[in-house]
């Protein structure tokens, strides 16, 4: 045959060469896991493990949508004050005696609105990502700086702390929905037509138009989904605190980035793996948890995850490169 | 061959101005299915207004476009598309972060259940390139690390998918190779062989003549001639191009 097409050992190839970034990865994250099992006894227990579940959910959901937003070569620098927003409307609304369920909706739908929002500025009136979200995460700060005159709200019924401290089996509320919306993503990125999109609007969104495609409305969703992923990390942070903090959330979008970055992702757009991204946010969590164990002090740890992030960059990135001039 | 059929495409006295510029002063022209038509004529000539009304992306002002018998005042893009007429573009829409396959499909995915059926779609591009000779190692590559003449194949094999019959490439070998050039040649002869309509635009005196089977001469907005690639010789088609007479002095 002279056309070796999509066989599925081609297939199988292509896939694994192109996985770089996720393998490399795994492979640091399985001799931290080991190289911490070695120094602490009390490394790898399922407590601990849960522990750092527990820690990675907030992160994780924020880094969910951002790996959308990113595949479609944009950014989403809003999505920390949007759950500090979220979390902020939910709390207040509650305070003035409505019950749980519908304040959470509401405080979802305020975050996802805010969403639909940034995706129509940069969709119709074509302004950067980067301003537009800068903006945004500016405004619904500004907004739940307002909304709780600058105090944390505090003191919630058990139904919604549920929520943050509650127990599923041997799990919680937190690490489920995460762990959740990891799988519910992995489908959408590698099974539909909606993540196929995301990564061809990063990838060239005017052929995209030109097929016929509708962009801006698919771009309008990812932010929407991306604001979704933040305003349910918003309720997750708030009922585990049992407090809605004006300033909670500040920084989250860019270990979300950082995440998605080291997970495969490109600032360029077009690519973007959900599995990358799961693998990402755990290893940094594994990494925080690692470094406190062995006692370094925390600001040290805030160095080290620096450093650590950019050396995976640099590899990734020479290996991209490395691969292209052989081509 | 190609002298069989009525047109597949006609074109009637199209006309349209920007501004006061009159780029197109009343330009009638044919093309059947099975030919190749090439278009040649001085930069602002009218070319790419001409194409430009053909893939529906200019409203003329106007004359009418007749496809399949059918004529209309104007097309759209989606309306020149439902009628058979597919205009790959010079940068060739190419997403280059994805897949062979993935391209080819683009826009056009086929779901079960609204999940991608990634397994026809394989299949089917695999059958599609190899029924247009297109020979390309690795479906499973993306776009961006082929070569020029691979991804010329690629978005000619996405236009005919998409229900092309007549295919609109401007400048096919703008920026290629030699070996590049040769294969993109023999995929355009391939096309008319395999019965599809192909409208090349192109500078390219020599290559005009390897593969025409018609020429289109525009000069200032109208077509100066029409003419049996076979009936007349390159230093014609340049002094027609140029001061807009043949060398003999009569045109047509």
């Amino acid at each position: 045959m002279k056309n070796s097409i999509s066989t599925p050992n081609n297939i199988v190839r292509t896939a694994i060469r192109r996985s770089f970034p996720q393998i490399l990865l795994t492979a640091v994250l399985i001799i931290m896991i080991i190289g911490l099992s070695v120094s602490s006894e009390f490394f790898f227990t399922w407590k601990n493990f849960r522990n750092i579940l527990d820690q990675c959910s907030v992160y994780l959901l924020l880094s969910l949508g951002m790996t959308f937003v990113i595949a479609s070569g944009g950014i989403d620098l809003s999505v920390g004050s949007i759950a500090g927003m979220s979390g902020v409307i939910m709390a207040v609304l509650m305070k003035a005696g409505m019950p749980v369920l519908p304040a959470v909706l509401l405080g979802i739908l305020s975050g996802v609105l805010t969403g639909i929002i940034n995706g129509a500025l940069i969709s119709y009136l074509k302004l950067f990502p980067f301003i537009t979200t800068l903006a945004t995460m500016t405004i619904t700060r500004g907004i739940a700086l307002v909304l709780t005159g600058g105090v944390s709200i505090y003191g919630f019924s058990q139904s919604f702390k549920w929520w943050g401290t509650g127990t599923i089996g041997p799990i919680n509320p937190p690490i489920a929905i995460s762990l959740l919306f990891t799988i519910i993503a992995a489908i959408i990125m590698s099974r539909t037509l909606w993540g196929k999109y995301s990564l061809a609007i990063g990838g060239n969104a005017e052929a995209l138009r030109r097929s016929g495609v509708n962009v801006k409305g698919y771009r309008i969703s990812i932010y929407a989904v991306s604001s979704l992923c933040a305003a349910i990390a918003g309720l997750i942070m708030t009922a585990r605190l049992n407090s809605a903090a004006p300033l909670a959330g500040s920084g989250y979008e860019m270990d979300a980035i950082a995440a998605v970055v080291l997970g495969g992702g490109s600032l360029n757009g077009g690519s973007g793996a959900i599995l990358g991204t799961f693998i990402a946010c755990f290893t940094l969590s594994v990494l925080r948890n690692g470094l406190t164990m062995l006692a370094i002090p925390t600001y040290y740890q805030q160095l080290i995850t620096g450093v650590i992030i950019l050396l995976a960059i640099i590899i990734a990135e020479a290996r991209n490169r490395r691969e292209k001039e052989s081509e | 061959m190609g002298e069989q059929l009525q047109p597949f495409l006609e074109v009637k006295e199209l006309k349209k101005s920007f501004g006061h510029i009159e780029a197109l002063k009343g330009a009638s022209l044919q093309a059947k299915c099975g030919e190749v038509l090439a278009i040649v004529g001085d930069n602002g000539a009218g070319k790419s207004t001409l194409i430009k009304t053909l893939s529906g992306v200019l409203t003329p002002d106007s004359g009418s476009i007749i496809v399949d018998g059918k004529e209309y005042g104007h097309l759209t893009p989606k309306l020149a598309g439902d009628n058979g007429i597919s205009t790959v573009y010079q940068d060739l829409s190419l997403v280059n972060t994805q897949t062979v396959w993935e391209n080819i499909f683009l826009g056009h995915e086929y779901r079960n259940f609204g999940w991608l059926n990634k397994k026809k779609m394989r299949r089917e591009a695999a059958e599609l390139l190899n029924n247009l000779n297109i020979s390309i190692h690795n479906h499973e590559e993306i776009v961006g690390n082929l070569s020029g003449g691979q991804r010329q194949a690629i978005a000619v094999a996405r236009a005919i998918h998409h229900g092309g019959k007549m295919i609109i490439l401007d400048e096919p070998t703008a920026a290629m190779g030699l070996r590049e050039t040769a294969a993109t040649q023999q995929l355009i002869k391939n096309l008319a062989v395999q019965g599809y309509g192909v409208i090349i635009i192109s500078h390219n005196i020599q290559q005009v003549f390897e593969l025409s089977d018609r020429i289109c001469v525009m000069r200032q907005g109208q077509v100066l001639a029409l003419v049996d690639t076979k009936s007349v010789t390159s230093d014609d088609i340049v002094s027609m191009i140029v001061s807009g007479t043949s060398l003999n002095g009569a045109i047509q």
